[in-house]
């Protein structure tokens, strides 16, 4: 597939060709409801390169889904509001766009597919005539040709018997091939960036492990950027070139992914690792992390992973730690974090 | 019924209350509705509108002395005045006597057919919904054939046939025959949907017997939608009796409601419009406020819509 | 969506048989005697009552009685008033205006029910969807006959738009009785559509069709509109029934002389025969058409046809 980067400008300003991918700073974004604001997202950042894949992880309710949704401009807006930060792509700053631009960009430069897409897809509609819309919409294809391509795309995520099945409804096809669809969907226009919103959590173990190889090769052809957003370690291990571990709406830690892996350096991400089950280390009962996400209405002071931490002292609910440097392209929030990566030195 | 699905999305009064069932930990979601209620304006006036026309249904001497069949012929067709209220009617009967007691028929004819439709429906509807099978094809088969005949149209023919004399049992009687199939259906559904649930087969499991089941587990949750349809459905039955009398087919003469009051009104809408207007008026704001409580009831009790 | 037709074609046969046995047996088949209770107050001559008996084969069992009649029924007989003129040719007088107005009152029921359904939605919360929630909720409780009389009376008489007897002024004369007739339906609706189109727009896949880029009016206008449409879809099958009934009372009040208002004439005068058989084939109609709706409803909701 020829490179994807030929688009030169992004809502009428020219790009900036030594920008990266997606630039993310600061981002904050708030619910506005009956009992209270909720600060979903509080102080996101974090940049994409081409052919890079950042996978963003955290519990329910830690901002993830919410800040891509920022991203791509579909916040459900009341109750939420987009109330800082900025957001480039390629250089050019999406927050400031209007809105028949951003809807240019969005699904045509910049797309996103769901979790469950037996919900995320319309159920009264043929899958063909559901890819086939990218084009007739974004750009005025005729029918009939527009249903050719949609089998195209269908053949290209390996949806077998392509041509016969491209007229059947979303309800008919396992959800595997249901999650192809989307993905389909999704990358019709060859977009830049593709967000996997929990691209696998509604799926069987195999299956996940073929969308996740598919998703792996279709961005090795596109060279496109692909932000995987999860709450799945396994899923993100083989993939990710990048983590940002998010907790209570902000980033935690962040860094390449192997590095973090092996050696974390917050206590959040580090009882990440340890819950996972793994075949290589011999342990009699799984370590979950003791308590519960919070109540986002009523953040803890300081630290919000705070209550839940076993390095936790004094300074931890007096001060808010800040995102320190802990190597080269590595920060961590919290006040202990060399305490935290000595811990698995030597791992 | 037919298979037709219907769909998880909510419905307007009639189905919309077929969706799932109100399913929430037995008590908090009753509790957590009352105290819901108890700030709205909507539950608060129609609750007192109901108190005030069951008092009237219940005790008519409380607001007005006098005898809706005292009539003084002389006094046929007197516009509202200090002395009659509301007028009289071409007998020469107080009209605000009449109107006030028009509302014990209608309230009771509600009330008692809506009791009666509920309690068959969810007997039925429960077997229905939880055996499922052969008994439940039977049921829905049967319900599909009262849903065939409107309810009008089932009206006139059974009480013109059957009935020589027209009491407000044996209007009530019809009527229930009529209405119990929706209710039921509703019932079935309710039920069918929360017998999937895993606290049911953890019960099954447990080895209690169906019947305990039923009335344990199913019942209390599927009993939401229930609740506010036959709300709804007082109003209903209260509107429908009043158009079977009216057209002649409902009670007869000399029993007292305001959809014969209507319909002897019809002859004289230009020259004494104060015959339809008070029954009229008073018809709709009974039927109103059934109406009003019963979206209260389900704003409250279905957690989805809030 | 073969399966699936037949499968509605073998469920609407003994509801069919049901439905019209079950009527037959209330007039006919109740203990006492039927010509009496047809007749009402009216003393028929003995002649005339051996005609009846010798035309509803009264002599002949049960059975018999509901074959022949059901025979009858198929070939298009629906009895005979009591001076033997048959309910066929009342059927072919009235039924053409009873069908104007009710075409009338449904189109205007479904198209302003849905704009106000939608215009609701679309804006929930909003001055438009408060307004249309209340006046619905205000037309529901209101009884047809009383609301048809009040539209009489102020529309009618009071401000003269509208005539408000018999169909001498041609369309304009069924314009009146049509609205009063589709009102309730329409309030039912316009809240449905409302409901349903707020239940969607919450949907998962509005979200995906956001993200793809599509525009607000797309996204509204068709991908939650099809959707939404269902559960009125629905509705509107079951809503003929009441028109049929509302008909009766609109028609009575409007002095349409339609088949609705035959059926009271039939009630006043004690024409029992007339009146079973005009509601026989009003049932006969209401149940085809639940049938068509069904069909419809499967074209609409493909997810249905694989059932």
């Amino acid at each position: 597939m020829a490179t994807t980067l030929t688009r030169d400008t992004v809502g009428g300003r020219p790009v900036d060709p030594a920008a990266p991918l997606l630039a993310v700073e600061d981002l904050r974004v708030e619910f506005r409801i009956d009992a209270g604001i909720v600060q979903a997202v509080n102080g996101l950042s974090y940049t994409l390169g081409r052919g890079e894949t950042v996978a963003i992880l955290g519990e329910s309710g830690s901002g993830k889904s919410v800040s891509a949704q920022a991203v791509m401009g579909i916040v459900d807006s009341p109750p939420g509001f987009v109330t800082g930060g900025s957001v480039r792509f390629r250089g050019v700053e999406l927050l400031d766009l209007a809105e028949p631009e951003r809807r240019r960009v969005r699904g045509n430069r910049i797309a996103m597919i769901f979790q469950d897409a037996l919900t995320a897809l319309n159920l009264v509609f043929s899958v063909g005539w559901q890819i086939g819309e990218m084009f007739r919409i974004h750009r005025g294809v005729p029918r009939k040709q527009a249903q050719e391509k949609a089998i195209e795309l269908m053949e290209r995520v390996k949806i077998p018997s392509a041509r016969e099945r491209a007229g059947c409804y979303p309800h008919e096809f396992s959800g595997g091939m249901r999650q192809r669809v989307m993905i389909a969907m999704a990358l019709s226009l060859d977009p830049e960036i593709l967000i996997a919103d929990e691209p696998t959590t509604a799926l069987d173990v195999t299956v996940q492990a073929q969308i996740m190889s598919l998703l792996a090769e279709l961005q090795q052809q596109t060279g496109m950027g692909l932000i995987l957003i999860t709450h799945d370690l396994g899923v993100v291990a083989e993939v990710a070139d990048h983590l940002v571990v998010m907790y209570a709406g902000r980033e935690v830690e962040k860094g390449p992914s192997l590095p973090v892996y092996h050696r974390p350096a917050h206590p959040y991400t580090m009882g990440l690792m340890d819950s996972l089950p793994r075949r290589d280390v011999h342990t009699e009962r799984l370590r979950p992390i003791k308590g519960s996400p919070p109540d986002l209405l009523a953040i803890p002071s300081g630290c919000p992973f705070r209550p839940r931490c076993r390095f936790a002292a004094d300074i931890c609910a007096a001060k808010e730690p800040p995102l320190a440097a802990v190597s080269a392209g590595r920060v961590s929030a919290c006040h202990f974090w060399e305490e935290v990566s000595r811990e698995r030195s030597g791992d | 019924m037919s298979d037709r699905r219907r769909p998880d999305q909510p419905v307007t009064t009639l189905e919309e209350l077929e969706a799932e069932p109100i399913v929430g930990r037995e008590g908090s979601l009753y509790a957590d509705a009352w105290r819901q209620l108890r700030r709205r304006p909507m539950f608060i006036i129609s609750g007192v509108l109901i108190m005030i026309l069951a008092l009237m249904a219940i005790w008519p001497s409380l607001f007005t002395r006098v005898d809706p069949r005292d009539c003084n012929l002389a006094d046929s067709l007197l516009r509202p005045s200090g002395e009659h209220w509301f007028g009289t009617d071409v007998q020469g009967c107080d009209y605000f006597a009449r109107t006030i007691w028009g509302a014990r028929v209608s309230i009771t004819i509600g009330v008692l057919v809506t009791a009666a439709s509920t309690l068959i429906a969810v007997v039925l509807g429960s077997i229905a919904g939880y055996y499922g099978g052969i008994v439940d094809t039977i049921i829905a088969r049967i319900t599909d054939i009262w849903f065939a005949i409107p309810t009008i149209l089932g009206g006139i023919v059974i009480l013109r046939s059957i009935f020589s004399t027209r009491g407000l049992l044996q209007v009530s009687l019809v009527l229930i025959v009529l209405g119990w199939p929706t209710m039921l259906r509703l019932v079935r559904s309710a039920v069918m949907a929360t017998k999937e649930m895993d606290y049911v087969d953890a019960a099954r499991a447990l080895g209690v017997r169906d019947f305990r089941i039923i009335r344990r587990h199913i019942l209390p949750n599927a009993v939401a939608p229930v609740i506010v349809y036959a709300t709804i459905t007082v109003g209903v039955i209260i509107s429908a009796e009043a158009a079977l009398s009216f057209l002649g087919v409902g009670l007869q003469l000399p029993a007292i409601s305001w959809g014969l009051m209507i319909s002897v009104a019809q002859n004289r809408i230009l020259t004494a419009p104060h015959l339809l207007l008070f029954p009229g008026a008073f018809l709709s704001v009974t039927v109103f406020t059934f109406i009003l409580m019963g979206d209260a009831l389900r704003d409250a009790l279905d957690p989805r819509l809030r | 969506m073969g399966r699936y037709l037949i499968r509605r074609l073998l469920q609407f046969i003994p509801v069919f048989f049901g439905a019209t046995l079950l009527i037959f047996i209330m007039v006919w088949a109740i203990p006492g005697d039927p010509i009496a209770a047809l007749a009402g107050d009216r003393v028929l001559p003995d002649t005339v009552r051996e005609q009846i008996r010798d035309r509803y084969h009264l002599d002949d069992p049960l059975i018999v009685q509901y074959g022949k009649y059901m025979g009858g029924v198929f070939q298009g007989d629906f009895g005979d008033d009591f001076r033997g003129r048959p309910v066929t040719d009342l059927l072919g007088q009235r039924l053409p205006i009873t069908v104007r107005l009710a075409l009338l009152a449904f189109g205007f029921e479904v198209v302003l029910g849905i704009i106000a359904g939608i215009l609701a939605g679309v804006r929930k919360g909003g001055f438009v969807d408060n307004l249309v929630l209340v006046s619905t909720l205000v037309v529901i409780a209101i009884p047809i006959f009383v609301l048809g009389f009040l539209a009489q009376l102020v529309l009618g008489v009071k401000f003269g738009w509208f005539p408000v007897s018999g169909v001498q002024r041609g369309l304009l004369s069924y314009l009146l009785p049509a609205m009063v007739l589709g009102s309730v339906s329409l309030a039912y609706i316009a809240r449905l559509t409302r409901t349903s189109l707020i239940e969607n727009l919450r949907a998962d896949y509005v979200r995906t069709a956001t993200a793809k880029g599509l525009s607000r009016r797309r996204v509204v206008g068709i991908h939650t509109f099809r959707n939404s449409m269902i559960p009125v879809v629905t509705f509107l099958a079951i809503d003929l029934g009441s028109l049929m009934g509302g008909a009766i009372i609109t028609e009575t009040i409007f002095n349409i002389p339609g088949l609705g208002r035959a059926v009271f004439e039939g009630v006043q005068r004690q024409e029992g025969t007339v009146v079973v058989g005009i509601v026989t084939f009003l049932v006969v109609v209401y149940m085809v058409a639940n049938l068509l709706v069904d069909v419809l409803y499967a074209v609409l909701d493909p997810r249905i046809r694989y059932e």
